[in-house]
């Protein structure tokens, strides 16, 4: 009987925020990525990125001194830490896309196994269509990483050989941190770095339905 | 003498034309040079392409332009946000048309416009598809999309303080698309929250050189809103 427990998001947030190196330049994505900046080990500079202009973003603002003039990509009010600098965006986009970032984690509704990446659109023909930075962040920083659940709510696989979703960027993808384990996206295909306790490599292949290197 | 102080926004505005491709400068509502778009709206040009990264919060600033149903044509990455519900109506009835750019390449483009680039090449959005129909190229091992400039007939853009020259600072992220957008119409318009003498702003810390910009118009400061972000749940 194979018994395990899954990350919870705040584990998952702490298990990306280990992998982020000293000195580290990061854009962190809208929704669950962002928890990462709360977890990063104590000792470790690590400079965020905002796409709006922002290098050296800061924390949340203490209740009642938030300036809407200094906000993230997700519209909610920050601060600047004592380096940080402004910039504006054709420069914002330019450090992203020269590959000036060194790790960029955003969230994903599909991810294969080679790294194509889908997490901009459902391509429902009704939903009003909304990009924003997706497509420039996936190809941009050195290494693009995906953090999410790897199963959908209904129990099938977010990592597929292809995915069905419409493309935020091919081959972009290095590696997927998820609730379940963490993998890389190889031109090979996946390869396995952890899972959580309790898991087997044989049931972990059998949820994702491709097959993992050990 | 030059003196591009504009005693009020109507006169900035005057010379705007029905047609007329209007770049906005502005992120979420940090940035978004409320005054001159309520002075469009009462100027009344139609027919207009605006060009921001969102398309309006609220009923607001570009909210209140597209309900005026001035606006042809947006051109924008992000135009879904939570109180986005005036352009969710023209654009699901029809009435209004929607050209979606991946944030980056709006950036590049208008500062493409600006730069005297006739085009470029872009690895963002390959094999996707924002990137259908448009001419590609494998460089170095590596592919690319051709982009073209977004050229504006005017540029209504936020700044912070401002001189008679038209010399431009910005506040925190405010900045955003302002000094791009400066470069790339062929009027600019800034509206500032203080006019200051000449040689008052530090020239190291000045962000668009006068240069670029035709009029500026003193505003009150008001602080910015919050708004176009989801709540948490």
């Amino acid at each position: 009987m194979i018994s395990y427990q899954k990350r919870s998001k705040e584990e998952l947030a702490k298990r990306v925020a280990q992998d982020i190196h000293d000195g580290a330049y990061v854009n962190l994505g809208i929704g669950q990525p962002t928890l990462v900046a709360n977890h990063i080990p104590a000792g470790r500079e690590v400079i965020l990125q905002s796409e709006n202009g922002i290098l050296g973003m800061g924390p949340a603002p203490a209740a009642g001194s938030e300036d809407y003039d200094l906000i993230n990509a997700g519209k909610q009010p920050v601060t600047l830490l004592a380096g940080g600098a402004y910039f504006h965006h054709a420069d914002s986009f330019a450090m992203m896309r020269g590959g000036h970032l060194d790790i960029c984690v955003l969230g994903a509704f599909q991810v294969s196994a080679t790294g194509d990446l889908a997490n901009w659109s459902t391509g429902e023909p009704v939903a009003i269509p909304a990009v924003g930075g997706a497509m420039d962040l996936a190809i941009g920083a050195k290494q693009t990483w995906v953090m999410m659940d790897l199963l959908t709510k209904q129990g099938a696989s977010k990592i597929v050989s292809q995915c069905t979703y419409p493309l935020t960027g091919i081959g972009c993808v290095k590696r997927i941190y998820s609730d379940l384990a963490t993998l890389a996206c190889t031109p090979q295909g996946l390869q396995l770095i952890d899972m959580v306790d309790g898991l087997d490599h044989a049931e972990l292949e059998r949820l994702v339905g491709l097959p993992i290197q050990a | 003498m030059i003196n591009k102080i504009a005693d009020s926004v109507a006169q900035a505005l005057a010379g705007v034309k029905d047609g007329a491709t209007v770049l906005i400068g502005g992120f979420g509502t940090a940035g978004i040079p409320d005054e001159l778009i309520d002075g469009l709206i009462a100027h009344g040009a139609r027919d207009l392409t605006i060009v921001n990264n969102n398309a309006g919060n609220g009923e607001q600033g570009i909210a209140a332009l597209l309900k005026a149903g001035q606006v042809r044509k947006i051109i924008c990455s992000f135009p879904r946000q939570a109180d986005s519900y005036v352009f969710d109506e023209l654009y699901r009835s029809g009435k209004l048309e929607l050209e979606l750019v991946p944030q980056g390449n709006l950036a590049e483009r208008v500062r493409a416009a600006g730069a005297g680039i006739g085009a470029f090449f872009c690895p963002t959005a390959y094999g996707t598809e924002l990137a259908k129909g448009k001419e590609t190229r494998e460089i170095n091992g590596k592919h690319y999309v051709l982009e073209y400039p977004i050229y504006g007939d005017v540029a209504l853009v936020k700044a912070d303080k401002g001189d008679r020259w038209g010399n431009l600072t910005y506040r925190m992220s405010a900045r955003n698309f302002g000094p791009v957008m400066a470069t790339a119409a062929k009027t600019t318009i800034a509206t500032v929250h203080e006019v200051v003498e000449l040689g008052a702003l530090d020239p190291e810390a000045i962000v668009t050189p006068g240069v670029y910009v035709s009029h500026v118009v003193k505003i009150a400061r008001v602080a910015t809103q919050a708004g176009g972000f989801k709540k948490s749940a």
